[in-house]
């Protein structure tokens, strides 16, 4: 008797579109974030994160509009990410049907914004998002990068999920710039050392190639796991994810939303 | 066409979502129009008390939760509908705010106490309590009929550890990190879930289903 570990897909949304490739069963629109939704609820996606990469407010318009969309279709929790940098961003995304927001770089610039959003409306709707790297810069080994990871931001990734736990953030989604894409298996040393600091749940991000990947993140301190790319492509299927955590002893929902 | 009339708008329940500015709204209402009913969202008492169902949803802290509440007569509300037999349902927050109080970073804020008990921090490390989990209905439980072994959605960090299971009084309970608190109860026209539904996919739904079956 205890908590599921979730498994999330997240989507990156461009005006309204999925970016990234999907190619994926009988859509009739593979760009359309509320189809793949529906298509995610229904094999059992345990949340949905939409992740926003516009960059006009023509763009953030459209996104709002897919967020309402699929909070009309979608009856799991749906997380939105993206250019949140205040009280007034996460409140347009709630009402428009957002159950949680999560924000990044804002955060780091402005850690009060953390405070005034979850005093507002709980702790539960923030997910702190780090897009973290292994660096020989910081004393935890791992720094937190900006820009697509591109840049280093100069601070200790492990140290600013403490202290953004601290002050009041809901859950963390620790994303591996340096496993992002390789497929390689998820950086369980990073899991681990962010585990080691912070008590709220931890998403553990980026690497994800099989299966088999997803469980060590698990047993490293994970309470749930997120991929995209391999989600989007058909390389990995959620159930499959689901039986594999199963199979490693953890507890999983197995029915369809 | 010779259809049957059964299952026509006409036939369909009115459930009212009570909207007393506790965010998560809409997602109650199309969950509850999913499960088969007439939905309006409104914060008219007079709506609100002839509706075949009442809902509270509640997201957030439990004194401004207990205040917006208040604000729209609420608490009288709920009471009035307790009274005269009419269904009630209450989610989360609102559910919490049925007990006697509420303790949140060490002050007391008063419910609405149709339930004794308080509301207080679950005593677990991994906070807050995210996530699907199981809960154990006893048996005659109309809330979860058919859906026993389901998983539901739980976001919270406060809940109430200690309820007596008296005659009419039917209690879920759930756990987290060994904690043991209240994910459910049905009493009379009153019931109510910490968790939420309206989040829980198709076994939300089901459970909605129940609920609307009883109006």
């Amino acid at each position: 008797m205890s908590v599921a570990v979730r498994v999330i897909p997240c989507l990156d949304v461009h005006e309204g579109r999925v970016v990234k490739g999907v190619n994926f069963v009988d859509l009739r629109d593979a760009g359309d974030p509320v189809e793949l939704g529906s298509v995610y609820g229904h094999e059992g996606a345990d949340e949905l994160t939409f992740l926003d990469v516009s960059a006009s407010v023509e763009g953030r318009r459209t996104t709002l509009d897919v967020v309402r969309r699929t909070a009309e279709t979608v009856l799991i929790p749906l997380t939105v990410g993206g250019g949140v940098g205040s009280v007034g961003d996460v409140d347009g995304l709630l009402r428009a049907g957002a159950d949680k927001v999560s924000i990044n770089t804002a955060a780091m610039r402005r850690p009060e914004v953390i405070t005034e959003i979850t005093q507002r409306f709980g702790n539960q709707v923030l997910v702190l998002s780090v897009d973290a790297r292994r660096s020989a810069a910081t004393p935890s080994g791992f720094e937190v990068t900006t820009h697509g990871g591109r840049q280093s931001a100069g601070v200790d990734a492990v140290e600013w999920a403490a202290r953004a736990a601290e002050l009041g953030v809901g859950e963390i989604l620790l994303n591996s710039i340096d496993a992002d894409g390789t497929t390689d298996g998820f950086d369980l040393e990073m899991i681990r050392a962010v585990r080691a600091v912070v008590d709220v749940p931890l998403i553990a991000s980026g690497g994800a190639g099989r299966a088999e990947d997803f469980p060590p993140a698990v047993a490293a301190g994970a309470d749930a796991v997120l991929a995209a790319t391999v989600f989007h492509f058909g390389t990995v299927r959620i159930s499959e994810v689901k039986q594999a955590i199963r199979d490693a002893g953890y507890p999983v929902r197995l029915g369809a939303a | 066409m010779s259809t049957p009339t059964a299952g026509r708008a006409d036939g369909r329940k009115r459930v009212v979502v009570l909207d007393y500015g506790s965010g998560n709204l809409r997602s109650a209402e199309r969950a509850v129009a999913h499960a088969g009913a007439d939905v309006v969202v409104t914060a008219d008492p007079e709506q609100a008390l002839a509706a075949d169902g009442l809902v509270v949803p509640g997201v957030g802290a439990f004194a401004a939760c207990m205040a917006g509440l208040t604000d729209v007569g609420g608490p009288g509300l709920i009471a009035r509908r307790v009274a005269e037999g009419r269904p009630t349902l209450a989610i989360c927050v609102g559910h919490q705010v049925l007990f006697d109080a509420g303790i949140e970073h060490g002050v007391r804020a008063p419910g609405c106490a149709v339930w004794p008990g308080l509301v207080e921090q679950l005593a677990v490390q991994r906070l807050p309590h995210m996530g699907w989990n199981t809960v154990e209905p006893p048996a005659g439980s109309g809330l979860f009929a058919g859906i026993e072994d389901e998983r539901f959605y739980f976001v919270h960090s406060y809940g109430v550890r200690m309820l007596a299971e008296t005659p009419g009084r039917t209690v879920t309970w759930a756990e987290h990190e060994g904690d043991r608190f209240v994910a459910a109860v049905e009493e009379g026209p009153l019931w109510s879930t910490q968790f939420h539904p309206e989040k829980s996919g198709e076994a939300g739904t089901a459970l909605l289903r129940n609920w609307v079956a009883t109006l």
